[in-house]
Order: structure tokens, then C-alpha cells, then sequence
């Protein structure tokens, strides 16, 4: 049964199915064990972004194609419900009829740019989608009556996903079951759910054709697969994906701004993520992104102590500061690219 | 390549198409402004073409050499800038000077120590950070984006995260009048320097051995292997010399921009893709007409429409990319 939702793709090594029960009790759990906003907002975080970079899997780790636009397809996602949401007014039909827009805009721009653009060589691939990314950065930025501009927009969702809403009178558990939560619980099972239509996809026969691509593609073609058909399928699959991890994050921010859904640094964090769970291997998603964002908060807090202690070098002082922690992360990210190029989850199960 | 039995050995011909790209897109610009504007926005691109082609023709070659995928060559570009504005705060009375000579002494000193700090970083970078990814793309592109990053933290660390301003030399401050068109002086300073840098290169590549061994290396690499010469040391060659080439862009970027960022470099990593590609990978010429090309679109849609503005190179470079798949000028074999 469990081997059955799993897509017969299981963890393979105890360690890591241990880690992974871990994370996602803990998630599960989460507003009952963590009390406090801020740990849920983590949480939430942890959640959407398990589904952008499981999708950047997809295409990256399963199918071998290097895309920087892989965060354009997230802000429209977050940003159709945004615009709906302020346009139409807060109700569920906006949340959906901006979903659904999203998506088809995300549907079309990704078959245009995989039918002309993954016809030449990978890496100019990596480069056009690294230029439309950051066009499509500068026009969110610049539309300003359309998408609010550097600001973003803030928006009011329905009655039921809002923090002043109680799902019961009583508090379970000793927590208030308000709007927050509800959205959380949204959230969790919704990225549950798309993370195992990932499992799915990748564990059926169209997967096993885009792993065939990504090892050789010249063989793959030679015993009759197009490659330019599916990667093409991928590109779009993943797309899709980030746009729904995208409206997610909208969702539970009550927010959608360049920096939060569109940024090169969020592409940049996207990568690390992937890299340092384990490229291939979706669990890797899983591991990576609750690694990065929980470092994102303990790193910070280690390096302040560091700082403190250096503070009579000022050189060293400077580059220990807590401003400075995206420095570590990149020397960590080199670092594993050289070492562990499989990623936590390779290293788990000894490949 | 198909006449090799012939006796006598052909000579090359010069594909003079993609310049006619030139005319048709400033004459796309014509109607839409006055001739006064039309000509300061035409020099205005020309002049950032120039420090483009400085700042990309590195790149390239690295490509064409070795396949090696460099995503972190903007912070050559950042290093450099960072090194002249050093170099130059002290010389604050010559910046100031209205003697022209001292100004370009300045500006001379500037580029130098653009050049040799960038150089320096570009031999280091390309010995940890690159020499273990050979083979692999996607590890380069990984590794040099990390890389990439950790450079630019660092310089975040020492000179700080905002942007510091650049004095200009006195003489090279304002602007020429035509009649009614106001042409900047530095934009023609910029010019001149980069046609300079180009002939000094062309003159490399036509003149000297080396220039031909890279040329060749460029083409065929096992070939020129197979003929003996170590290909490797010429790579780390190129590559520092790229890097310096990027200091040099730097500097002159910062004059141009009169300010330096820790992003900078970063921020032109798309541009300079977007040169490259359209160039075709590996060539020169290519990369001087394509860095030209999108000087004079990113000025030109910057005045019509900055909204969409940022659309303009990518439509170019996917218009040319439907024309000519391997860019205006790509390299044999590849």
C-alpha cells in the first residue's frame, strides 16, 4: 500500500527514511509541537518550496536540462492569484479562476520556449532562460498598475483561509484552530499530494524515457523517443508545477512581490537546495529545502556568535557577519558540487 | 573544408551579411525620434557596445577553447571595477586636474590595476573553481555560479553592499555640441579605447603565433593537440587574459555608469550571454558585431519603452538565433 503511493520508489537506506518520516511528521505536526508564528511560517515555506524544487528536479535532475526560468513559472503562479484575488475580490472562485490562468499562461509560455529553444544546445538554453527570466523580472517590476510594481500586491483571501476565521470555538490541542491553520493544513496536503504525482511521473514509463534522454539522448532517439518531444513535455510538466507551488505561496502570504516569488536569488537558493538534497532523486527535495531553510535561520544566528567572538579581527569580523552567511552557502555549494555530487540522499544510499 | 584537395588554398570569405543588421535596426529607430536624439542614442550604444565587446570577447574565447561554461565571469568585471576605483581615490587631485594628460593618466592607472586584480582573480578562479569540473557542464555552471557568488559576498564584506560613486576625470566630463546633438565625451573616449583594444587583439590573432594557435584551438582542439602544443596551458592563457579584458570592461563600465556595486558584474551576466550567443560561441568578430548589436537595441528600446525595454536583446537574440541557430558568425565544427 505504502510502496504503492510511494510509486514503488522508496527511500532505499533506513537513515533516510527515518529523516524523511521525520520531516514530514514534523511538517504534519507542526502547528501542534512548534507554537508560534514564526515556526509555521517555516513550515509553510518549507512546504511550497519542497514542490519548486521537486519540479526543478524534474527538469534538472531527471531530464538534465539547465533552466533559470524556473522561478518565472513560480511568480506566475503567485502572481495570478494575487491579480485575480484584488481584482475579482476575495473569494474562492478568484483563488481558482486566478490558478487556472496562471497555468495556461505557464502551459504556453513553456511549450513556446521549449519548442524554440530546446533545439539548440543545452546551454544556450540555460542562458535564454536566464535572460527571460530576468525580462520577465523587469516587467513585473516596471507594470506597476498590473502587478503593483517593486511593492507587490497585497491582497485579502476568503473568509475561511483569514486569521480572524475559527474552525472551532473550543482551542484542540491547546491551539486556536483559526484561518491560519486551515491555510496550513491546505498547504501541507496539497503539496503532499503534487510531490507524489512527481513521484508518480517520474517513476512511470515517460520518466524512465526522460532519465534515457538526460544519460544519452542520441540513443534514446536511436530506439525511437524524441527527445525534443520530451523534453519539451518536461519542461511543460515542470512548469506547471512551479506555478501551483506558486499560487500556494501566494496563498499563505496574502502577498505576491518581485522579491519574494521572482528574484534570481530565490533561482539561486532553488539550486543550492536541490543540489545539497541530492539531484535526481526527489526525496533530495524534500531534505535540501528543509536543510536550507532551517540554516537559513540557525546559520544566522551561529555566525552573530562567531562574529562577536572575531570582533577584534575586523577583516575576519566582517566576513563572519550574519550578512555574509550567503558567503558560506556558496563556498558549502561548491564544495558539494566537488564531494557529494549525489547530494545528501546519494551519500545516504552509498551511490 | 571540402577543398582540401585543391592546390591552391582559398581564400577565406568574408560573410558581410549579419552588418546589414546595423542599418536595418537604426533605421527602425529613425522614424520614431528626432535626428538629434536618434544620433546621441546611436553613440550612446556604440560606446556601451565597445566596453560589452571588452567585457564579453574573454568569454567567448574561454567557450570556444575549452567548452568550458563560465556563468561567474561578471565578477572579473566587479573585481576590476573595484580595483580602479581603489587605485584612483588617491589620484583624486589628477581626477580633478583640468590637464588632459593627467586625466587619462588616471584613467590608465585605473584600467591597470583593473586589469592586473582581475587578472590575478582569473588565474585563481580558474584553477580551484574550474580545473576540477572540466567535462561537465552542468558542474560548471553549478561551480562557477557558486563561485560567482562567494566573490561577490566577499566584496560585499570588504567594500560594502551599496553603491559607491566614481569621480570622472575632469576633461572627460560632459559633452560635445553638434549643432543641437549632445555627444558625451567619455562615450567617445569609450570608443576610441575599445577600437584600440579590438586592433591590438586582431592584430594578436592574425599576426602572432599564438593568436593562431588559439584560432586553431578554437576550431580543433585534438588537432592542435595532436600537432603538439598543450592546449591546457593555453586555456589558462586565454582565460586570464579574458579576465583582464574584464577588468578592463570594468573600469570602464564604472566610468560610464560613475559608480561601482558589488552586483554590477552579476547584473551584466545576462547581457553578456546574450552577446555571446547571438556572436556564436567562440568567435571573435562575432562577439565585436553582437556586443554592437545589443549596445545600440538596449539604448534604443531603454528610450522608447523602458517597460519593455528588457524584452528587446531577448527577442533579438531569439530572432537571430531562428536565422542563424549557431549565432551570426559561428565557429566551424561547432
Amino acid at each position: 500500500m505504502l510502496s504503492r503511493i510511494l510509486s514503488h520508489d522508496l527511500p532505499r537506506s533506513r537513515t533516510l527514511a527515518a529523516l524523511l518520516i521525520t520531516i514530514v511528521v514534523g511538517l504534519l505536526l507542526t502547528p501542534f509541537i512548534f507554537p508560534g508564528a514564526q515556526a509555521l511560517a517555516v513550515a509553510a515555506k518549507i512546504l511550497v518550496f519542497i514542490i519548486l524544487v521537486a519540479s526543478y528536479d524534474l527538469l534538472l535532475g531527471y531530464t538534465g536540462i539547465a533552466s533559470f526560468a524556473h522561478t518565472m513559472f513560480f511568480g506566475v503562479g503567485a502572481y495570478g492569484v494575487a491579480i485575480a484575488c484584488t481584482r475579482i475580490g476575495a473569494s474562492w472562485s478568484a483563488i481558482v479562476i486566478g490558478t487556472l490562468i496562471a497555468l495556461s499562461l505557464s502551459l504556453v509560455l513553456s511549450t513556446v520556449m521549449g519548442i524554440v529553444s530546446l533545439r539548440v544546445r543545452a546551454m544556450f538554453y540555460a542562458m535564454i532562460t536566464l535572460a527571460m527570466s530576468s525580462a520577465f523580472q523587469t516587467l513585473a517590476g516596471k507594470l506597476y498598475s498590473f502587478t503593483g510594481g517593486g511593492d507587490g500586491l497585497n491582497f485579502s483571501l476568503p473568509n475561511a483561509l483569514s486569521a480572524g476565521f475559527r474552525l472551532a470555538k473550543e482551542p484542540f490541542l491547546g491551539v486556536t484552530l483559526n484561518g491560519r491553520i486551515v491555510t496550513y493544513y491546505l498547504i501541507f496536503f496539497s503539496s503532499a499530494l503534487l510531490f507524489l504525482a512527481l513521484l508518480r511521473i517520474v517513476n512511470s514509463k515517460f520518466g524512465r524515457v526522460l532519465q534515457a534522454i538526460r544519460e544519452n539522448d542520441f540513443r534514446a532517439e536511436a530506439i525511437g523517443f524524441r527527445p525534443v518531444v520530451y523534453r519539451t513535455a518536461s519542461n511543460v510538466l515542470a512548469a506547471l508545477f512551479a506555478t501551483l507551488a506558486g499560487a500556494l505561496f501566494a496563498i499563505w502570504l496574502h502577498y505576491s512581490g518581485p522579491e519574494t516569488t521572482l528574484s534570481f536569488e530565490i533561482m539561486v537558493d532553488i539550486l543550492l537546495m536541490l543540489v545539497i538534497g541530492g539531484m535526481g532523486t526527489m526525496y533530495g527535495a524534500i531534505l535540501g529545502v528543509t536543510l536550507f531553510l532551517a540554516a537559513e535561520n540557525y546559520l544566522h544566528n551561529l555566525m552573530l556568535f562567531a562574529a562577536e567572538g572575531l570582533s577584534d579581527l575586523p577583516f575576519l569580523a566582517a566576513l563572519f557577519s550574519p550578512d555574509r552567511w550567503l558567503l558560506w552557502l556558496g563556498v558549502l555549494f561548491i564544495l558539494s558540487v566537488y564531494f557529494f555530487p549525489n547530494g545528501i540522499v546519494g551519500r545516504l544510499r552509498g551511490t | 573544408m571540402s577543398q582540401v584537395g585543391s592546390p591552391t588554398i582559398p581564400r577565406p570569405h568574408f560573410d558581410a551579411v549579419p552588418l546589414l543588421l546595423f542599418p536595418i535596426i537604426m533605421l527602425l529607430l529613425w522614424p520614431l525620434v528626432s535626428p538629434s536624439t536618434w544620433l546621441t542614442l546611436t553613440v550612446a550604444g556604440l560606446a556601451m557596445g565597445m566596453i560589452l565587446f571588452l567585457v564579453t570577447s574573454g568569454l567567448t574565447l574561454v567557450f570556444g577553447l575549452m567548452d568550458v561554461l563560465n556563468f561567474g565571469h561578471g565578477v572579473f568585471i566587479s573585481l576590476g571595477a573595484y580595483a580602479g576605483y581603489v587605485a584612483m581615490r588617491p589620484l583624486s587631485a589628477w581626477v580633478a586636474s583640468p590637464t588632459l594628460g593627467l586625466n587619462l593618466a588616471v584613467v590608465g592607472i585605473g584600467v591597470l590595476a583593473g586589469m592586473v586584480v582581475a587578472g590575478i582573480a582569473g588565474f585563481l578562479f580558474e584553477r580551484i573553481i574550474i580545473r576540477p569540473a572540466y567535462g561537465s557542464h552542468l558542474k560548471q555552471m553549478l561551480v562557477t555560479m557558486g563561485g560567482l557568488i562567494v566573490v561577490q559576498e566577499i566584496i560585499r564584506g570588504v567594500w560594502g553592499g551599496e553603491a559607491t560613486a566614481v569621480g570622472m576625470p575632469e576633461r572627460l566630463r560632459g559633452a560635445f555640441l553638434v549643432g543641437d546633438v549632445a555627444i558625451e565625451k567619455y562615450r567617445i573616449f569609450a570608443m576610441i579605447a575599445g577600437t584600440l583594444i579590438l586592433a591590438a587583439m586582431l592584430w594578436t590573432f592574425n599576426r602572432t603565433k599564438i593568436g593562431i594557435l588559439i584560432r586553431a584551438g578554437v576550431q580543433n582542439r585534438e588537432m592542435v593537440q595532436s600537432l603538439g602544443y598543450r592546449v591546457d596551458r593555453l586555456f589558462v592563457g586565454v582565460f586570464t587574459a579574458g579576465s583582464m579584458l574584464a577588468g578592463i570592461g570594468g573600469v570602464m563600465w564604472a566610468l560610464y555608469q560613475q559608480s561601482v556595486r558589488p552586483e554590477m558584474g552579476g547584473d551584466l551576466t545576462v547581457l553578456i550571454f546574450t552577446v555571446i550567443i547571438i556572436g556564436g560561441l567562440g568567435s571573435t568578430f562575432g562577439c565585436f558585431i553582437a556586443a554592437l548589436l545589443v549596445g545600440l537595441t538596449t539604448n534604443y528600446t531603454g528610450f522608447i519603452s523602458p517597460t519593455f525595454g528588457p524584452f528587446s536583446n531577448l527577442v533579438l537574440l531569439v530572432a537571430i538565433l531562428f536565422w542563424r541557430p549557431g549565432g551570426i558568425y559561428p565557429v566551424a565544427n561547432r
